[in-house]
């Protein structure tokens, strides 16, 4: 844990930068990056930072941060995560579509906004409410729509909560499902044929503290194109229906989360713990998880 | 030895039985020793490796220390095991693979006892050894075990049959059973041994004679990547080293009864070599069928337990039967 | 009328072809398994759990331990995850490294199975050569990052440490002779009768059942499905090599074994040509951020680990820390498969399917 992190337990607190690199901050989360105004001037000066930082970057890898350092270092190093900032607060700016979505898509694209600062600047305001995107609209999104409107057709019109493109993620267009026709859903990405996704490639639980996520990723293996599903659930009686038998993969995937996270999945054949003993008392990968045995 | 047996027993033969019984105890456990010790050795440089080579000079006392090693562990017995048949096992299985050595001539006058039925002596014998391992399999209450005694009765059982029919052809060259009267019979150049007008009786025999050795390919009563050790799983310090025992000893048996049916016995390949003497060439000979059947173990995988009976029936009866008739096709023609 | 009884075995976990601690419970009638079932968890060490307090540098060590016997792919995958998350951009040097790193893993990988699998066929001498191969690759890895098994060699934006003077001809040097070694294997195991006897024909499934159960590397390449990552989804440099991808056609253990060794050889043509192109100069770090902090978002990666599609599922908050991470582990998946293919096989079927399938317990209980 380097000396920087300790100094700022809130993210957000662009902390201590500010004398050394006017209007730079810390790395912070890109969220709040895409809501503040783009004030900065930092692209012309960019050349010059890299070649400052290059140096002590490469000699000391981010992990093997040493606890004394040197003002010099210290402002080298915050140039170096102003950079990466700016990028990110570029792209947040350009791409912006959903607010709560910024976050992903800054960095994505960061890479290829940076090279044009001036268009980052320009969109960069109007950050904080969500305007039609001037990049080009993800390859992914007439799959999206496409599979959003059979879904309303063919499950039921609230079916679909949400639905996004998970643009750092290969573009992945990614689909929060009701839980309540959940199966129907997953019968339809596994038998209706544009869909077809015949493998499942992932499953995974999360435990967010207000409410769970199961997260499905079904693939189609013919025409090499996948989805992100995920299912939200109540963190009280948390239940969802199986989809062992639509994809066995899931079979003992959804074994693991019930053991670890305590999803039940109604329709499973064989739900057991998995990993856990059979008589472990609580599930460990829960956030509020108090391990029983004093010496754990 | 043989006008000893014609004498009435007195405590002067009785002695000098003891002293020969002694003597090819003292001889086979000394095999024993270094047959584990070349085993190693040999298998060690075929996979690049050294082998053993600390115990003493050039590893040479290895596995007199693994003897003493077995002796000094602590003798166990599982609590749920059969106590008496558990015990009986081990001495069950190695007093017949000794007795079967009695027969055995290493040159025309070294010999313990000359039998006529000869190698019928050796078949009856060592099937008392399956039963052995069966029970040893039983007694232990082990799942494993008890697998491994099954397939392993299965197996030596099948695999007498085809062993047994593959020796009628030299016995009916020679016209008996007598050991030394079959390798008289193959005096005179190597051609004239046995397993060149015998070749499908040959390779019926080793085939089935490594099988019986229950050796690599045929190891499947103690397929260790299936049933752990199979048979012996229970068995620990000096017990198991009775069946270790008991499998070199029949390893030693079985080379010599392929050097005296199949390789001339103690005769040279060339006549003129006579200088050098019997015991010698059998001796080379014996070494020999020793060497491949370690090598085989150092280069095949092992079948699997259908595979190994379809062979024993389907292919080597068979073929034994009509290597026999052959052979009385043979002899009749010639 | 003989009263009969089903033999309840209970293989593992301590069995020396469980290649671990896995535990299967079989039903036997006479040698006949009626039911399979798995047990897991002896290896279960909560790698997820205890990643939710750590930063991501500090994870890595944790990967090497999943997959123990091919540590750099699972390197690779949480780097490579986070990378993308960040939009950091890698040195070439570095993504070089990584590259050959990951194929001579492969290698050591495959040598590995090939060598305990024929093992578990009874053949004691390919063990031992085909660890002496894995040898000088793991002594590669040690002069590279002075581990041998375990090597945390990898970073978020690059590598931990540059190639030493004359690591990269040592690695030439290596694949020439493997070339050399492989067509030895092939002329020992590959063509022996009673080998093909007992893998031919034997764990058989097809296409649908092997994507029904979402397999993935060998395992689903042997039924002539031609899905490998590398050519699928090039991550890394692999779209700069040209290499095939080795599919079997069968879908039995004797396709999966082709497939692995041929998966050799497709590894050595890869290294050859990045060998080639290695550059001369250059950083092995990029430029990363002191504390890395992917911004808050999801990200699900994967890449072809030796054993099959292996995944990183990250859940960020924006903290140094991932809120979420899950691994998507290769050998549990494909082996969920096994009590359907044992059903009607022998107790000696079983160790040739289980060894076929190619599993790592450290990642299957992760």
């Amino acid at each position: 844990m380097s000396e920087e992190n300790e100094n700022k337990p809130t993210t957000e607190q662009p902390a201590g930068s500010a004398p050394a690199e006017p209007g730079a901050e810390q790395a912070t989360p890109a969220q709040s990056a895409a809501a503040q105004p783009a004030t900065e001037q930092a692209t012309p000066a960019q050349p010059s930072e890299q070649s400052a930082t290059a140096q002590p970057a490469a000699e000391q890898p981010a992990a093997e941060a040493p606890r004394k350092e040197t003002d010099e270092e210290k402002a080298a190093r915050r140039k170096a995560a102003f950079e990466a900032k700016q990028a990110a607060k570029a792209a947040a700016a350009q791409a912006a579509a959903e607010a709560a979505k910024a976050a992903q898509q800054a960095n994505a694209s960061a890479p290829a906004t940076a090279e044009t600062p001036a268009a980052a600047a320009e969109g960069a305001p109007a950050g904080e409410s969500p305007p039609a995107p001037p990049a080009p609209p993800s390859p992914s999104q007439p799959r999206l729509n496409r599979v959003v409107t059979l879904l309303r057709e063919l499950v039921a019109e609230d079916a679909v909560e949400e639905s996004y493109i998970n643009e750092p993620n290969d573009h992945l267009p990614t689909l929060v499902i009701k839980n309540e026709h959940w199966l129907q859903s997953a019968q339809l990405f596994r038998n209706h044929t544009e869909l077809a996704c015949n493998y499942l490639r992932n499953v995974s639980g999360v435990d967010y503290e207000t409410y769970m996520e199961v997260v499905y990723y079904p693939w189609n293996m013919d025409a090499r194109e996948g989805y992100c599903i995920k299912v939200k659930v109540d963190r009280e009686q948390p239940s969802v229906a199986s989809a062992t038998p639509i994809w066995e993969t899931a079979n003992w995937n959804e074994r693991e989360i019930y053991d670890l996270l305590g999803i039940d999945f109604p329709g499973h054949p064989d739900l057991r713990r998995i990993m856990m003993p059979d008589d472990w008392e609580g599930h460990p990968l829960r956030k509020d998880y108090v391990p029983l045995d004093p010496e754990v | 030895m043989q006008h000893f047996w014609n004498d009435p027993l007195g405590w002067g033969n009785a002695g000098i039985f003891i002293a020969g019984a002694v003597a090819v105890l003292a001889v086979v456990i000394f095999f024993v020793t270094y047959a584990i010790y070349f085993e190693r050795k040999f298998i060690g440089w075929m996979q690049f490796r050294k082998g053993p080579n600390r115990v003493g000079p050039l590893g040479l006392l290895q596995t007199v220390a693994d003897v003493a090693k077995l002796l000094l562990k602590e003798d166990t017995i599982p609590s749920k095991a059969d106590k008496g048949l558990f015990v009986l096992a081990p001495v069950l299985a190695f007093v017949p693979s000794f007795v079967v050595l009695a027969f055995i001539p290493y040159s025309m006058n070294l010999q313990f006892a000359d039998l006529n039925v000869g190698f019928l002596y050796y078949i009856a014998l060592s099937g008392i050894t399956t039963i052995a391992i069966v029970v040893g399999g039983w007694a232990s209450n082990n799942k494993y075990s008890l697998l491994g005694g099954m397939r392993s009765a299965a197996q030596m059982i099948s695999y007498e049959v085809p062993l047994v029919m593959s020796i009628v052809g030299v016995v009916m060259m020679t016209g008996s059973l007598n050991l030394r009267d079959i390798v008289i019979a193959q005096e005179g150049y190597f051609w004239d041994w046995n397993f060149l007008p015998q070749i499908l009786g040959f390779g019926i025999f080793v085939i089935s004679a490594i099988s019986e050795l229950n050796r690599t390919p045929f190891d499947l009563p103690e397929a260790e990547s299936e049933l752990v050790a199979g048979y012996h799983v229970e068995y620990s310090g000096f017990r198991f080293a009775f069946f270790m025992l008991t499998e070199y000893i029949y390893l030693y048996a079985i080379a010599c009864l392929t050097t005296l049916l199949f390789l001339g016995g103690w005769n040279p390949p060339f006549p003129q070599l006579d200088f050098i003497p019997g015991v010698l060439w059998f001796f080379l000979k014996f070494a020999f069928i020793v060497f491949t059947i370690f090598w085989i173990r150092a280069t095949f995988p092992r079948l699997r337990v259908d595979q190994l009976m379809s062979l024993a029936w389907k292919v080597l009866l068979p073929l034994a039967i009509l290597n026999i008739f052959l052979t009385a096709l043979g002899i009749e023609l010639m | 009328m003989i009263r009969t009884e089903e033999l309840l075995l209970n293989v593992g976990p301590q069995h020396p072809s469980t290649h671990g601690v896995f535990r299967i419970v079989v039903k036997l009638d006479g040698e006949i398994i009626t039911e399979a079932t798995p047990v897991m968890g002896y290896l279960h060490r909560g790698t997820e759990k205890l990643a939710e307090n750590l930063n991501y540098t500090q994870i890595i060590p944790y990967t090497d331990r999943m997959d123990y016997v091919s540590a750099m792919t699972n390197n690779y995958v949480l780097v490579h995850a986070v990378e993308k998350m960040m939009g950091l951009e890698v040195p070439e040097r570095a993504e070089f490294l990584r590259l050959v790193v990951m194929e001579l893993q492969r290698i050591a990988s495959h040598l590995v199975w090939w060598g305990t699998y024929l093992l578990d066929i009874g053949a004691i001498s390919p063990f031992l050569y085909a660890f002496s191969d894995r040898e000088r690759i793991l002594g590669l890895f040690n002069e590279l990052c002075g581990a041998r098994l375990t090597y945390n060699y990898m970073r978020v934006g690059g590598v931990k440490w540059d190639a030493p003077d004359g690591w990269i001809d040592r690695v030439k040097t290596f694949v020439k002779d493997m070339y050399v070694r492989l067509d030895e294997y092939h002329n020992l195991v590959s063509g022996n009768e009673i080998f093909l006897a007992r893998i031919k024909g034997i764990g058989q499934y097809d296409v649908k059942t092997a994507i029904e159960y979402g397999l993935s590397g060998a395992n689903l390449r042997c039924t002539g499905v031609d899905w490998d990552l590398r050519k699928a989804e090039p991550y890394s440099l692999y779209d700069r090599f040209d290499f095939d991808v080795v599919v079997g056609k069968n879908g039995d253990c004797y396709d999966r074994y082709l497939c692995r060794l041929g998966e050799i050889t497709q590894s050595l043509r890869i290294l050859e040509q990045a060998l080639e192109q290695f550059p001369g100069e250059g950083d092995t770090m990029g430029k990363v951020p002191r504390v890395i902090r992917p911004p808050a978002g999801e990200i699900y990666v994967r890449i072809e680990s030796p054993r099959g599609e292996i995944g990183c599922h990250i859940v960020s908050k924006g903290k140094a820390e991932p809120y979420r991470l899950k691994f998507r582990r290769p050998s549990f998946v494909n082996l969920q498969i096994l009590p359907k293919l044992l059903i009607g096989e022998n107790m000696t079927n079983m160790v040739t399917i289980l060894g076929g399938i190619d599993i790592v317990l450290g990642e299957v209980d992760c």
